[in-house]
């Protein structure tokens, strides 16, 4: 008993406690492996964007470029900097929707997921039992309804139109509930005594707790975000967003697969960015704050 | 609230008593019932009408339903498929997404972030990533594995994976595996790093003698609400197969061998534009998917704790 406390004290095992060898060499290689064929289209993607145009069609295809070129990439850059509407227009059409998109959703479900995991209220379990039968529903069949709805509070050709629905994903509530019901009782009570209100407790006590929840909606929607074409919604070519813009150039047909592959590149970097800094930010918090059950 | 046992309380009493609970989920709420909830019950509605997109719809009452449960050949494999999916891929790639999630925590600073990075990248580039596996399965001797089978002398002439309906489905149960270290796997993840290091010197200290049993007694019960996320979305993920049925297996498969309910739904929406039968299948798919959900919940129930 003791001599484990003491070691654990000085660091000597710190993390270590019953790690032996053979598991460890048993990650590595399980980890190893799916590593290596999670990173395949990753790897692959970049490959194709180097590729001059005469790779691009090899048959046999083949994995690795052989001459890699910039090319692509010069030839995005020109058609960008050459169209009727000009590009910084779309990629701030993006930029805001994933902006104001992501920033609403996580108000509006840190504000109603504290009250489902934390309150009783009478209807709690038929809310919280409706969040998830709503991610049963296919959304295959909704484009039509939503459409007509969209039309009668009159969203259609606004950005509203994408901000507005991707405030209220049931997937981002889900699993804001999921992380506050972690959160001590203990702490909201004392604060309760020390006569906080609900708002002020949810945004002291609660928030910081479920950090990793907020970094893993940040990352969810902007992924889903950054790359909507508009649902349909939205005409004005102002308007329109960035991956509408890339379409655009990829419909230009065979000649164009290189720069449509370095499009898919550029679109890839930022979720990417946005990532690795988030997961790391979850890291560093989870250093200082853990689950007590 | 807390609730006080010395007073009776009254339903009404208790609905004003909570009115900061209402007036915090209230925006979620009124965007949810405009933005999901209204469309939902549309949609179901004219899963009992003939909508074809161009007449007004007629209520037909139960034809839809029994067309589809009767005569519609290509249904039944679909069904079957997606039982498949859900009953194999679904809980094969939830423990896999446990597993790796248990052992990328051992893992620390930038490598760990690249390695999540890494494993998180096909859900998150999904369409760009599909195309991979063309490569790998070509169906001539020019693709990965047929290339590497004959080099060996394993096989003597190429398999064609992704047009026999042998192995096709095979295939797709691989990649929606692959696919699925999404949303679910990130909450997992942060749930384990989040669980308080003391615990594990407790246990430690009481008897847990390898990290098998740590995960077990451990971490698993104490990320109880993560675990149960990450089942429903596995659920939704494994129900909802259908694009990379359509971008491996084309569209149709043959014979339809690699169809489940939600590529039969697009078929019905978006190729022959009976969004009646398509909304049908939808509340069909929809009722499936709440039976395995109050499956899932019977088992997690008592370790989601208030």
């Amino acid at each position: 008993m003791k001599p484990i406390r003491n070691l654990v004290r000085r660091g000597k095992i710190g993390n270590r406690l019953n790690r032996g060898m053979g598991g460890d060499l048993l990650v590595l290689f399980f980890v190893g492996t799916f590593v290596a064929f999670a990173g395949l289209p990753l790897v692959f993607n970049v490959m194709h964007s180097f590729k001059p145009l005469g790779e691009l069609f090899l048959f046999p295809p083949r994995f690795f470029v052989m001459e890699p070129t910039i090319a692509n990439y010069v030839g995005l850059f020109q058609m960008s900097t050459n169209m009727w509407v000009p590009f910084t227009r779309y990629l701030f059409n993006s930029l805001w929707i994933t902006f104001a998109g992501t920033l609403g959703q996580l108000v509006v479900v840190s504000l109603a997921a504290y009250p489902l995991a934390k309150h009783v209220f009478p209807g709690r379990a038929i809310l919280n039992q409706t969040i998830i039968f709503a991610l049963l529903f296919t959304t295959m069949v909704l484009a039509i309804p939503s459409y007509v709805i969209m039309t009668h509070i009159g969203l259609v050709d606004s950005h509203l139109a994408i901000i507005l629905p991707a405030m209220q994903r049931t997937v981002g509530l889900f699993l804001m509930v999921s992380f506050m019901y972690q959160v001590p009782m203990d702490s909201i009570e004392a604060a309760r005594i020390d006569g906080c209100n609900e708002f002020k407790i949810l945004w002291k006590i609660v928030m910081p707790v479920v950090k990793p929840a907020t970094m893993t909606i940040i990352i969810f929607s902007f992924q889903e975000l950054w790359r909507s074409t508009g649902d349909g919604f939205i005409i004005t070519e102002n308007l329109k967003t960035l991956p509408v813009a890339f379409q655009q150039i990829q419909a230009g047909g065979i000649a164009r697969a290189g720069i449509g592959s370095a499009a898919t590149v550029i679109m890839m970097v930022p979720p990417m960015i946005l990532f690795f800094i988030a997961q790391q930010r979850v890291m560093e918090t989870m250093a200082h704050s853990g689950i007590k059950g | 609230m807390p609730v006080t046992k010395s007073r009776k309380l009254t339903l009404s009493y208790q609905i004003k008593k909570s009115w900061i609970s209402y007036l915090m989920i209230a925006p979620f709420f009124i965007l949810f019932f405009i933005f999901t909830i209204m469309p939902v019950l549309s949609s179901a509605v004219l899963g009992f009408t003939n909508f074809n997109m161009l007449e007004t719809p007629n209520f037909i009452g139960l034809t839809n339903f029994r067309h589809l449960l009767v005569y519609d050949d290509v249904f039944m494999i679909a069904f079957r498929n997606t039982m498949i999916f859900a009953l194999v891929t679904g809980p094969l790639g939830y423990v896999l997404m446990v597993l790796l999630s248990w052992f990328i925590n051992e893992l620390k600073g930038v490598v760990r972030t690249t390695v999540t990075l890494i494993i998180y990248a096909p859900s998150m580039i999904a369409g760009a990533a599909f195309f991979i596996w063309f490569f790998l399965f070509s169906p001539d001797a020019h693709g990965y594995i047929n290339g590497f089978l004959m080099r060996w002398g394993l096989i003597y002439e190429p398999v064609l994976w992704l047009i026999n309906p042998n192995t096709v489905l095979i295939i797709i149960m691989i990649v929606q595996i692959w696919i699925s270290m999404g949303v679910g796997f990130l909450a997992v993840l942060a749930g384990f790093k989040a669980v308080d290091k003391t615990y594990y010197e407790a246990a430690a200290i009481d008897g847990v003698r390898n990290r098998f049993q740590e995960l077990w007694f451990v971490t698993l019960p104490l990320i109880a609400p993560q675990m149960f996320f990450a089942a429903i979305m596995q659920l939704a993920g494994s129900f909802a197969v259908w694009e990379i049925s359509v971008h491996l297996a084309g569209f149709p498969s043959t014979e339809y061998a690699a169809s489940t309910i939600v590529a039969h739904i697009v078929d019905y929406a978006q190729i022959r534009y009976e969004l009646g039968m398509a909304s049908a299948l939808a509340v069909i798919l929809f009722f499936i998917m709440v039976i395995v959900n109050l499956g899932l919940r019977r088992l997690f129930i008592n370790k989601i704790s208030n």
